[in-house]
């Protein structure tokens, strides 16, 4: 049964459409993750989601119920904002027994249900505070308690930790993370951390200008991308596009790459990753995109990716992040960014052998920016 | 104390003296029409015509104070000012409250239910804050006419909370504009309606605004002459057209004392209001935003 089902929704405001034909279902218990760039039209989704803006067009089901022109209230939702909104004259006690009381459960089921989130967000200590004396990390526990209180269908997370700092992100990720396995809670979540994404998400979903460009699991969007833009969007560093010529024919494709300064290369193309697509685009030009990681150094036996294809690049800059080292290059008509254990010992300037894992590489068009193999 | 470190040499510490000294001369200056009314008010009439206006009373006298609360002729009647002092706090008090609670309520419908045309209502309100008072005083006397409100309390009342409600609404809708719009829709998903997130969620956060509120309305409202001297009757004249009518009342030998003591009489609730209130006034004004 879908906890959340939104068909053709699109949103209106003025001339301007935001909201394009969205569509997605959620099951229950599954955590979905909403990204994309600023102003793509997340907010606005879980907005509509939420019932605080009407859509122009389109149906919102929650569990089964099509509740697309009922209120808010009447749609069996908590949401926790970026900005927590905890109500500033009102305890924090007050603060999460506040929808319990609007919807009359009795005093004492009320008071069991402040101890038990308090319990579980472990905010006991701060009940009788007022939100003006908590710090941003106890906030956003309060905020969260506040929606865990009620037992909602579906629980809205709008950018819940981008106010906090990096170390109190990552522990709050993680925290979130176990409560959702403990409670088994549908959610909805936007984020711009890709690391949050990629970590929380039973599916993500990329948007962009108010489509949803790719709905899947995590590993289908950082491995399996259908455009550039998902692809580039998802990772950090980010994927590496080089310009490159298709040649050969079905069962011996390669990739030419042509650098400044440097000898032409030659990449063979897997077999075993070969679309009828390609055929079509022999003699032009299409985008080759590796991560960082396909790429390892020569002797390495740790990555165990021996059967990589060599490769010979001049290094630019070196950049160390202590668990790991970032190389730059120039590669085709583009500087690339390689990712290397951190023993590699080498200096700008410097030629590097490498390999490439061809096998995880992926293919776009030039021209339409969808993948091709 | 203050917090500034300033320079310490002769000519710095001679410029900051004269600087005192010019600001205490201007406040004097501010200060001596009241003082002047307050020595007036409590001088025998023959000390008046004999001595300066200035001149301390040889013999302090609150003779005049209760013949002008009490006694002093308004016109026909010398009743003195009292009543009419009562008069003017039963047609302030519910002007004050009706209007500020009506500019609260429309502070918060503009800015966290707005509606189609939402932004031009309130510029059509601003509007009102603009017009001037004598425009409106023969239709005003007109449609008092016709709700069988004229010369009466309640129609005084009305004409305040009409004209307060342009004010009040400018501050509310400015102090709610500055609340987080969040805090309005998480008290929708909790199940909150209209009335409630007034209520519970934007008017306990509202205290300094409605300090602001309260002080203009009352000021204004008290100090009004134009709408009392219109729409009233004998037995409806707020304290300031009493005022004027004792002063202007002329039988035999003019009390300049007496008229004193009815003025400060007339300006002492104002006054006390900004000695009590005053600092939470300009709190209210410069307050930031809530949060959240
Ligand atoms: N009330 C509104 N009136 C007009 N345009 C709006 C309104 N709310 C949002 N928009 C527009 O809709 C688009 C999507 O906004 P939205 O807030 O959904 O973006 P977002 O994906 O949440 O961005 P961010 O990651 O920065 O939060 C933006 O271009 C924004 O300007
Ligand atoms: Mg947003």
């Amino acid at each position: 049964m879908s906890a959340l089902e939104i068909q053709k929704v699109r949103k209106d405001f003025g001339n301007e459409r935001v909201l394009k034909d969205v569509s997605l279902a959620i099951e229950s218990g599954e955590f979905l993750i909403l990204v994309g760039p600023s102003g793509c039209g997340k907010s606005t989704l879980m907005n509509a989601i939420a019932g605080l803006e009407p859509v122009t067009a389109g149906e919102i089901r929650i569990a089964d119920r099509d509740v697309t022109w009922l209120t808010p209230a009447e749609r069996d939702i908590a949401m926790v904002f970026q900005s927590y909104a905890l109500y500033p004259s009102m305890t924090v006690r007050q603060n999460i027994s506040f929808g319990l009381e609007m919807r009359k459960v009795p005093r004492a089921e009320r008071e069991a249900a402040v101890e038990r989130v308090a319990d579980l967000l472990q905010i006991t200590a701060l009940l009788d505070r007022k939100p003006a004396q908590l710090s941003g990390g106890q906030r956003q526990r309060v905020a969260m308690g506040r929606a865990l209180a009620r037992e909602p269908a579906v629980y809205l997370f709008d950018e819940p930790l981008s106010n906090l700092d990096a170390k109190l992100r990552v522990d709050m990720r993680t925290e979130i993370k176990k409560l959702h396995l403990r409670l088994g809670t549908t959610i909805v979540y936007v984020t711009h951390d890709q690391i949050e994404a990629m970590t929380l998400a039973d599916r993500i979903a990329v948007m962009r200008d108010g489509h949803i460009l790719q709905l899947g699991t995590p590993d289908e969007v950082y491995n399996d991308p259908v455009d550039i833009f998902v692809a580039g969007f998802m990772g950090s560093p980010s994927m590496n596009f080089i310009a490159t010529t298709l040649e050969g024919q079905a069962g011996d494709y390669r990739l030419r790459i042509v650098t400044e300064g440097e000898d032409a290369l030659v990449l063979p193309w897997p077999a075993s990753r070969e679309t009828p697509a390609l055929a079509e685009q022999v003699g032009r030009s299409v985008i080759l995109g590796l991560r960082p990681e396909h790429f390892s150094e020569e002797d390495s036996r740790l990555s165990g990716m021996d059967e990589g294809t060599p490769l010979s690049a001049r290094v630019s800059v070196v950049e160390p992040t202590g668990a790991d080292i970032l190389l730059n290059m120039p590669l085709g008509d583009a500087e690339v960014t390689a990712r290397v254990g951190p023993k590699c010992r080498v200096a700008p300037g410097e030629r590097l052998s490498l390999r490439v894992d061809m096998g995880r590489a992926v293919l776009f068009d030039s021209e339409t920016q969808k993948r091709l193999a | 104390m203050d917090n500034v470190i300033r320079r310490r040499t002769l000519g710095a510490r001679l410029a900051r003296l004269a600087l005192y000294a010019a600001l205490l001369l201007a406040a004097l200056f501010y200060l001596l029409p009241l003082a002047v009314m307050l020595i007036t008010s409590v001088k025998p009439l023959d000390e008046i015509s004999a001595g300066s206006l200035l001149a301390l009373p040889q013999s302090p006298t609150l003779v005049p104070w209760a013949k002008a609360w009490g006694e002093a002729c308004t016109g026909m009647r010398c009743e003195g000012v009292g009543g009419y002092f009562w008069n003017s706090f039963a047609i302030v008090i519910p002007a004050v409250a009706i209007s500020t609670v009506v500019g609260a309520l429309n502070g918060y419908a503009l800015t966290k239910w707005r509606f189609r045309g939402s932004e031009l209502l309130f510029g059509l309100m601003l509007f009102g804050c603009f017009i001037p008072f004598q425009v409106v005083l023969l239709p005003m006397a007109q449609t008092l006419g016709w709700l069988g409100l004229s010369s009466s309390r309640a129609g005084l009342v009305l004409v305040h909370v009409i004209f307060g409600i342009a004010f009040t609404t400018l501050f509310f809708r400015n102090f709610y504009v500055a609340v987080p719009t969040e805090l309005v829709s998480a008290a929708k998903l909790d199940g909150a309606g209209f009335f409630r997130i007034f209520w519970r969620i934007l008017l306990p956060v509202s205290a300094p605004i409605i300090v602001v509120s309260v002080i203009w309305q009352f000021t204004q409202i008290w100090n009004d002459f134009l709408f009392g001297v219109a729409f009233s009757a004998h037995d409806t004249q707020p304290v300031t057209v009493a005022l004027n009518n004792l002063v202007n009342t002329s039988t035999g030998v003019r009390e300049y004392n007496v008229d004193m003591a009815a003025a400060m009489i007339a300006a002492l609730p104002t006054l006390v209001v900004y000695v009590l209130a005053g600092k939470y006034f300009v709190r209210g004004l410069t307050a930031g935003s809530v949060k959240g």
